[in-house]
This record gives structure tokens, C-alpha cells and sequence, in this order.
């Protein structure tokens, strides 16, 4: 029978099939690690340690990767990434207060994770729909034309929602 | 069905013609990114229950791209038999239960909620004379095919110019026509796009490769995604058609993260294209073979750069390096390289199908064609717009753009992102190109053109670009690392009403030592938002370093908030908003503030709806 290699939570066995596949193709590293980021939400340092086996690339270079790319997160972040534009358009627009909005609504700032775990908050340069401005993007959704008090209500309904699937 | 030759192709097209009767109405409804994120789902849906409960059997439903007016969206348009067409703006689901019942079923356009564009697309099939203020070449099929159907891609001639390229055209002769169109890469910097090709050609290496560059970092530019969103097969296209003139056999489309609808749209077309023999081995039977590869950006600006680009694809940090050499000579994995821009691929069939001297008849000498542009910022049609190169700025905000919002004063417009500069109000006759920017000290850019009005501070902007500049610094060399930093911190010095005169003097040597020594595009070009609103508006750095005031009352350590007493009706909204409860008052009589705890966070005035609160 097969063993799971569990390192503090992390099942690492889901992330065979990725390195299956691109172990051994060269240049495929950010590949991997935004597929492993898929798989856990994040890049838990176990999974690094062994994409280094599997891929024979330096820990150390694979570390200097998942620091450059902002895409890249070392720690868990929420159900929910909340992205707040703070780009030009939406600056103009006032970013700003609606980024102090959903910090006051959520108890959250850039960078943090409310603390039921729903939803992690940051500040992102241009989401690409400045014509929504100003903008924000939880997972794969734009919500656009925002002010402090929509951006408050579309949390809640989401927090509303996720809980009471929940039940 | 694989497509074997020009005839197929040909035929194929032919059979999508012939095949369904065309219905009475098709209704488009746009379903880009912005669409989508203003409630085209719900319009959709609306339309398809609608009809389908209404059995309504003439009307065709088709899902389309950006149209651009992405201020009115969501947008349906209505096209009947004879081809006229109605656009209808905020389509929500009551008005689509209005366009059906007196549109689609008694033939009674509505008149209210619909908008005439000055817009003009061309036609790969034929040459009409220009008439109207907008002409949409890189922007033809955006809003009116359907991007995630090949077959419709090709009723509008798509493929038409690869196979005449395959079939018709040697290598060198496609980059003849390239280089005599004139065409410039509309990623910023300008470079012929045919020298460049040619430059590829030239190389004699097994192996080389395509890229088109869809990272689109510049805060406020969404040309690229909105292409990549309503006509992914023209992008296609063109890759194939360049991997033809230079040799190469593989495409790359690094796409950032944050377009995962642009991502799922190429998706589904490089597998139609290859499905259907159009991209893959040996091209609609011929022994060209051509594949695209989808690479993923993982969110930092200067991988925008080419060469930080390519270190991306290859995996690794996306640092630039020195060039020469370019990439055209030494690129991905060492080998020769042609990177160009989403936009500069969307020109490429059209002037090879229409040819060069009609793509060089439009524009200016030295940048013909047109150019996308993404208005945003304080002008009332945001939105995507495609005009010629060199109308006048005025043309863009005025009449394009339909002025500023809220009748406010125009101030200053700013292109080219964090690499470029502004352009003041007294310039607004100055025709928009390439080179008559770079005189100003801003730059084309990819197209981003922020509008901004008599509340913007330019010291807050220049600071705002810095901010940007220093976050997506990659730290390799020393100017752009440290230097950026400095230049912020002495903004924010200003902005906080501690500044010098000395440190007006500083900010503009330090920006030319960056200028002069950085290693990269980034560096080399970030002081430019400090230098340019400096050179232009250096009496409102000196309003706050020697006046201590802000004259757009932005920077909030230099304002600060009061009540009218002639206005207060003693309402109490204010000091119930205000979070940090620095408002008294009692009932029915003024208010006032206490103004050593204020945050200046406006709330105050945003709540206040007597307008009693000034910010000063
Ligand atoms: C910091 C920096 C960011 C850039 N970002 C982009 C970008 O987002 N998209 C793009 O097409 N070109 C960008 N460029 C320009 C590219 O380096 C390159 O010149 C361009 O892709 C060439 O294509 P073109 O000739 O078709 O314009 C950037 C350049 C620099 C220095
Ligand atoms: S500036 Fe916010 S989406 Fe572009």
C-alpha cells in the first residue's frame, strides 16, 4: 500500500501528477509553481523542497522565483482573494477610499486574512478594466463602478452565501 | 473538417454563408471582461429565455467582444436582414423584455437608450473611403464576431491573409510589405515592426521563435485584453504569418495572470485553429507548421520588457538584461526571437490583405495606421477608441471622449503609464504620435491615456507613479533600485507639506542620473512622471514646498475641512459619519470641527447634503 508524505498538513501527493508532467520540461518552473499555488492556495515550503527534488533546480533558485512574482504567496491566504486596483485609473477615481472601506468592513489590511479565513485582502496595480474604475477582482470576477458601500454589501453577500452553504 | 489548401479555405467559407438561412435579427451582446462585470450574464440570459419562451424563431443570439463604449455597458446590439443596426446601452433585463417585445417581434426599433457611434470598421474584403472620426482597424472584429468561434472568425476572411502569405507570398516578400506599410510596434517603443522581422529573418539558427507580448502592466491600459477578448484568432493569425516571413516554428503569448477570460478565449482557439489544420504541422497542407503556446505571467511589471519577458518564459526571475544583444539575435533559450505586442499582430492581415500603401494612407508620415486607446480617468466616454495617429488631443477628449466629467476643467492627460509623462491643457493641439510625444518628455506608451481634471494634484500623480515604479523595481542595478526610492521619498516630503526648494532642485538631477544610467526601459524611463509634471507644472511643486498649500486640495496634509456656517442645517450626518468623532454640534445648530484629531478622510463632505463642508 501506498504512504501519504503529509508535512504539516500539506499532501504532498497531489502535486505528483503536476511534476509528472513537467519535472523534466525545461523552463517550466513558474508553471509549476502556479499550478502547485492552484493545488494549495499557496506555495507551502515542503511542496518547494520537493519541486527541487523532482526538477534538480538549487532550493535557492526556486526561492528567489516565488519571492519575485507578486503572484506568488508563502502563507495560506482566504476562500477569498479580494484584489483592490490602486492603478491610475481607479486612483483617480478613488481607490483609495474604497481600499479603507473593505479594510474597516473586513478588520483586514493589505495582505491580511480575515480571521474566519474567507478572505484575504490586497492591493493590486491595474486589473486591466479601467473603465470600471474603481475596480476590484475577488477570484475571477470584476466588479466594477464600486463606492465604499457596494464593495461592503458584495462582501457580506458573499460571507452570507459561503456560510449558509455551509450549513 | 482539416482545411488542405487556399480552395478548402475558401470553400469552407463559402459553406457558413450557404448552409443557415440567416435569421431576421441577430442581437449581439458584449461580453468582455467589462461587459460581464456590469451584468451582461444576466442580459444574455435574459435575451436567451425571452426568445425561447416566445418561440421566437428569426432571431439569432451571439455572444461578441468589447465594443468600447465601456461606459454604457451592458450593451446589445440589434442587426436585422438589410444589415442596419440598433445599439442599445444598459441593457438590463427589464429593457431587454422591451427590445423584445416592440424590436424583435413588432419591428419597432426603441429610441431611447441607443447610441450612434462616429465609428467606422474596415472591411477585409473591400477599401471604403474614411468618413467617420473612429476608424477601427486593430479593433474590426472586437464587438462583432463571436471570439469563441473560429467558424465566425472566418466568415469575416479570417486565415484569408495566412493563406495568402502560404500560398502566395515568399518569406522576404511578406516582410516587404510589412516594412513598406510603415507599421510601428504599438508596444511603447515604436520600432519598425518590419526591420524587426527582418532582423529575424536574417539569423541563420534551426531554431527561432515568436512571442507576442500580452503582459500589459502599464496601470490604465486594457487595449490588449480587449483584443485578446473579442478577436483571439487574428492574434493567432498574425504569430503564424510572422513565424512564416522569419522562419520560425514556435509562438509564445505571455498573458498575465489577470485576464483568465483573454486566457480561456486563446484557449479555445489555438485548439479550433489547430483542430481545423490552421495552426499545428504542415498549414492547411502546406510544410509550414506553426504551434502556440499559452505562457503565463506571474504578476511584475518589468517583465513587460522583452528581455525580462523572455527570462519569465524560460522560468526563471524576470530580470532584465543588457541589450545588445536583442533578441531579434539572441532571445528564448538563446535563440533568435521576434517579440511584439498584442495590438502590432492585430494590424498584420489587414495591411497584408489590403496591402501597404492603403495602411500607410492612413495616420501620419512617420506613424501611419491607427492607434487603440483606453480613455479613462474624469472623461465621459470611458472606454476603448481607435483613431488614426495624430489627431489632436483636443479631437481625443472633446469630441471622442465627450469632455470631462461633470463639465469640470481639463487639466492634464497622462500617457505612457509609469514611463511616461503628462500632457497639459495648453498642448491640447498637439497631434498624438510618436515622436511629437517623446518631445514632450511622454511617451506613446501602449496607449493608457488617464484624463485627469482641476482635482488632481500632479505632485500626488508623480508620487503615485514613483510608488509604482519603486514596488516593480527588480533591484538588479543600483539607479533604478535606490534612485526611485529617493525620488519617491522626497515626493512624499512635498506632498506632506515638508519640502524645500532644494528639493525641487534635487528631484530634477536625480531623475536625469536615472535616466542617463539605468539599465533597463523601467529605469530609464520612470523619473519621467516627476520631470514631466515638473517641467509643466512647476509652479504647483513651489505652491506646496513655499505656500504650503495644495491647489487641487489632494494632498491631505495641506487641507483641511470646514464647516459653512451659513450652510449647516444642523443635521447631524457628519458627526455621525466621521470615525474618529471629531465633529460636535447638537441638533439644528452648527457644527464644527475639531481640527487637531481630523483624519481628513471626507467623509464628512461626502455625507453632508447641504454641501456645507469646504475643503481648503
Ligand atoms: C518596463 C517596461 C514594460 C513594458 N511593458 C510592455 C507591455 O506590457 N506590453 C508590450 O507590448 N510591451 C511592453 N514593453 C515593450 C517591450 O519591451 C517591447 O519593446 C515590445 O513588446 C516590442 O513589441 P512591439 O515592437 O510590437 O511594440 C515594456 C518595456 C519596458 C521597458
Ligand atoms: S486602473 Fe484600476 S483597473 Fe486599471
Amino acid at each position: 500500500m501506498e504512504v501519504t508524505t503529509t508535512q504539516n498538513g500539506v499532501d504532498l501527493e497531489l502535486l505528483k501528477p503536476v511534476l509528472a508532467e513537467y519535472a523534466k520540461v525545461s523552463g517550466s518552473l513558474i508553471t509549476i509553481l502556479q499550478k502547485t499555488q492552484a493545488i494549495y492556495g499557496y506555495l507551502p515550503i515542503s511542496a518547494l523542497t520537493e519541486i527541487a527534488a523532482a526538477t534538480g533546480v538549487a532550493p535557492a533558485k526556486i526561492m528567489g522565483v516565488a519571492t519575485f512574482y507578486t503572484q506568488f504567496r508563502l502563507e495560506p491566504i482566504g476562500k477569498y482573494l479580494i484584489m483592490v486596483c490602486q492603478g491610475t485609473a481607479c486612483h483617480v477615481n478613488g481607490s483609495e477610499k474604497l481600499a479603507q472601506a473593505l479594510s474597516d468592513e473586513l478588520g483586514i489590511q493589505d495582505g491580511e486574512t480575515s480571521k474566519d479565513g474567507l478572505f484575504t485582502l490586497k492591493h493590486v496595480a491595474c486589473l486591466g478594466c479601467c473603465s470600471l474604475a474603481p475596480a476590484i477582482m475577488i477570484n475571477d470576477d470584476v466588479y466594477g463602478n464600486l463606492t465604499g458601500d457596494k464593495a461592503r454589501k458584495i462582501v457580506q453577500d458573499i460571507a452570507k452565501k459561503t456560510k449558509e452553504a455551509a450549513k | 473538417m482539416k482545411i488542405r489548401s487556399f480552395d478548402d479555405l475558401k470553400q469552407y467559407k463559402k459553406s457558413l454563408y450557404g448552409n443557415k438561412k440567416t435569421a431576421k435579427y441577430t442581437v449581439l451582446v458584449g461580453m468582455a471582461t467589462c461587459g460581464v462585470a456590469s451584468g451582461a450574464n444576466t442580459t444574455m440570459t435574459a435575451f436567451e429565455e425571452t426568445v425561447n419562451e416566445l418561440g421566437l424563431k428569426n432571431v439569432t443570439l451571439k455572444r461578441t467582444g468589447c465594443i468600447g463604449y465601456c461606459f454604457l455597458e451592458p450593451i446589445a446590439e440589434v442587426i436585422d436582414e438589410q444589415g442596419n443596426s440598433t445599439i442599445y446601452t444598459k441593457v438590463d433585463k427589464a429593457k431587454v423584455a422591451e427590445i423584445v417585445s416592440s424590436h424583435l417581434q413588432n419591428g419597432k426599433p426603441l429610441t431611447e437608450g441607443v447610441i450612434k457611434p462616429d465609428m467606422q470598421r474596415i472591411n477585409l474584403a473591400e477599401v471604403k473611403p474614411i468618413q467617420k472620426r473612429q476608424l477601427r482597424v486593430a479593433l474590426r472584429n472586437c464587438g462583432v464576431i463571436d471570439p469563441e468561434s473560429l467558424d465566425d472568425y472566418i466568415k469575416y476572411d479570417g486565415y484569408m491573409a495566412l493563406a495568402k502569405c502560404l500560398f502566395e507570398l515568399t518569406p522576404n516578400g511578406v516582410i516587404e510589405i510589412i516594412k513598406r506599410s510603415g507599421l510601428r510596434g504599438r508596444g511603447g517603443g515604436g520600432f519598425s515592426t518590419g526591420l524587426k522581422w527582418s532582423f529575424v529573418a536574417k539569423e541563420n539558427a534551426p531554431v527561432k521563435n515568436i512571442i507576442c507580448n500580452a503582459d500589459e502592466g502599464d496601470p490604465g491600459a486594457f487595449m490588449d485584453r480587449s483584443i485578446l477578448e473579442g478577436d483571439p484568432n487574428s492574434i493567432l493569425e498574425a504569430m503564424a504569418i510572422a513565424g512564416y516571413a522569419t522562419g520560425a516554428a514556435h509562438g509564445y503569448i505571455y498573458i498575465r495572470a489577470e485576464y483568465p477570460m483573454a486566457v480561456k478565449r486563446l484557449k479555445i482557439a489555438i485548439a479550433q485553429a489547430t483542430e481545423m489544420g490552421l495552426l499545428g504541422d504542415n498549414i492547411m497542407g502546406t510544410d509550414f507548421s506553426f504551434d502556440i503556446q499559452i505562457k503565463l505571467g506571474a504578476g511584475a511589471f518589468v517583465c513587460g520588457e522583452e528581455t525580462a519577458l523572455i527570462h519569465s518564459i524560460e522560468g526563471k526571475r524576470g530580470e532584465p538584461k543588457m541589450k545588445p544583444p536583442y533578441p531579434a539575435k539572441r532571445g528564448l533559450w538563446g535563440e533568435p526571437t521576434c517579440v511584439n505586442n498584442v495590438e502590432t499582430y492585430a494590424n498584420i492581415c489587414p495591411i497584408i490583405i489590403k496591402g501597404d500603401q492603403w495602411f500607410n494612407s492612413m495616420g501620419t508620415t512617420k506613424s501611419p495606421g491607427t492607434k487603440v486607446f483606453a480613455l479613462a480617468g474624469k472623461i465621459n466616454n470611458v472606454g476603448l477608441v481607435e483613431v488614426p495617429m495624430g489627431i489632436t488631443l483636443r479631437e481625443m477628449i472633446y469630441d471622442v471622449g465627450g469632455g470631462i466629467v461633470d463639465g469640470k476643467a481639463f487639466k492634464a492627460i497622462q500617457t505612457g503609464g509609469p514611463s511616461g509623462g503628462v500632457i497639459p491643457y495648453t498642448m491640447l493641439d498637439t497631434p498624438i504620435e510618436y515622436d511629437s510625444l517623446v518631445a514632450m518628455g511622454s511617451m506613446m506608451g501602449s496607449g493608457g491615456m488617464i484624463v485627469m481634471d482641476e482635482d488632481d494634484c500632479m505632485v500626488n500623480i508623480a508620487k503615485f507613479y514613483l510608488e509604482f515604479s519603486v514596488e516593480e523595481s527588480c533591484g538588479r542595478c543600483t539607479p533604478c533600485r535606490i534612485g526611485n526610492k529617493r525620488l519617491f521619498e522626497i515626493l512624499e516630503k512635498i506632498t506632506n507639506g515638508n519640502g524645500t526648494m532644494d528639493d525641487i532642485r534635487k528631484l530634477k538631477e536625480l531623475g536625469r542620473v536615472i535616466k542617463d544610467t539605468a539599465l533597463c526601459g523601467l529605469g530609464q524611463t520612470s523619473p519621467n512622471p516627476v520631470l514631466s509634471t515638473l517641467h509643466f507644472f512647476e509652479d504647483e511643486y513651489i505652491a506646496h514646498v513655499v505656500d504650503r498649500t495644495c491647489p487641487a486640495k489632494t494632498c491631505s496634509s495641506l487641507i483641511r475641512y470646514f464647516i459653512m456656517p451659513d450652510k449647516c442645517i444642523g443635521c447631524t450626518l457628519c458627526a455621525r459619519v466621521c470615525p474618529v468623532s471629531c465633529i460636535d454640534g447638537e441638533r439644528k445648530a452648527l457644527h464644527s470641527i475639531r481640527q487637531h484629531e481630523c483624519i481628513k478622510c471626507g467623509a464628512c463632505m461626502d455625507a453632508c447634503k447641504s454641501n456645507a463642508i469646504v475643503k481648503r
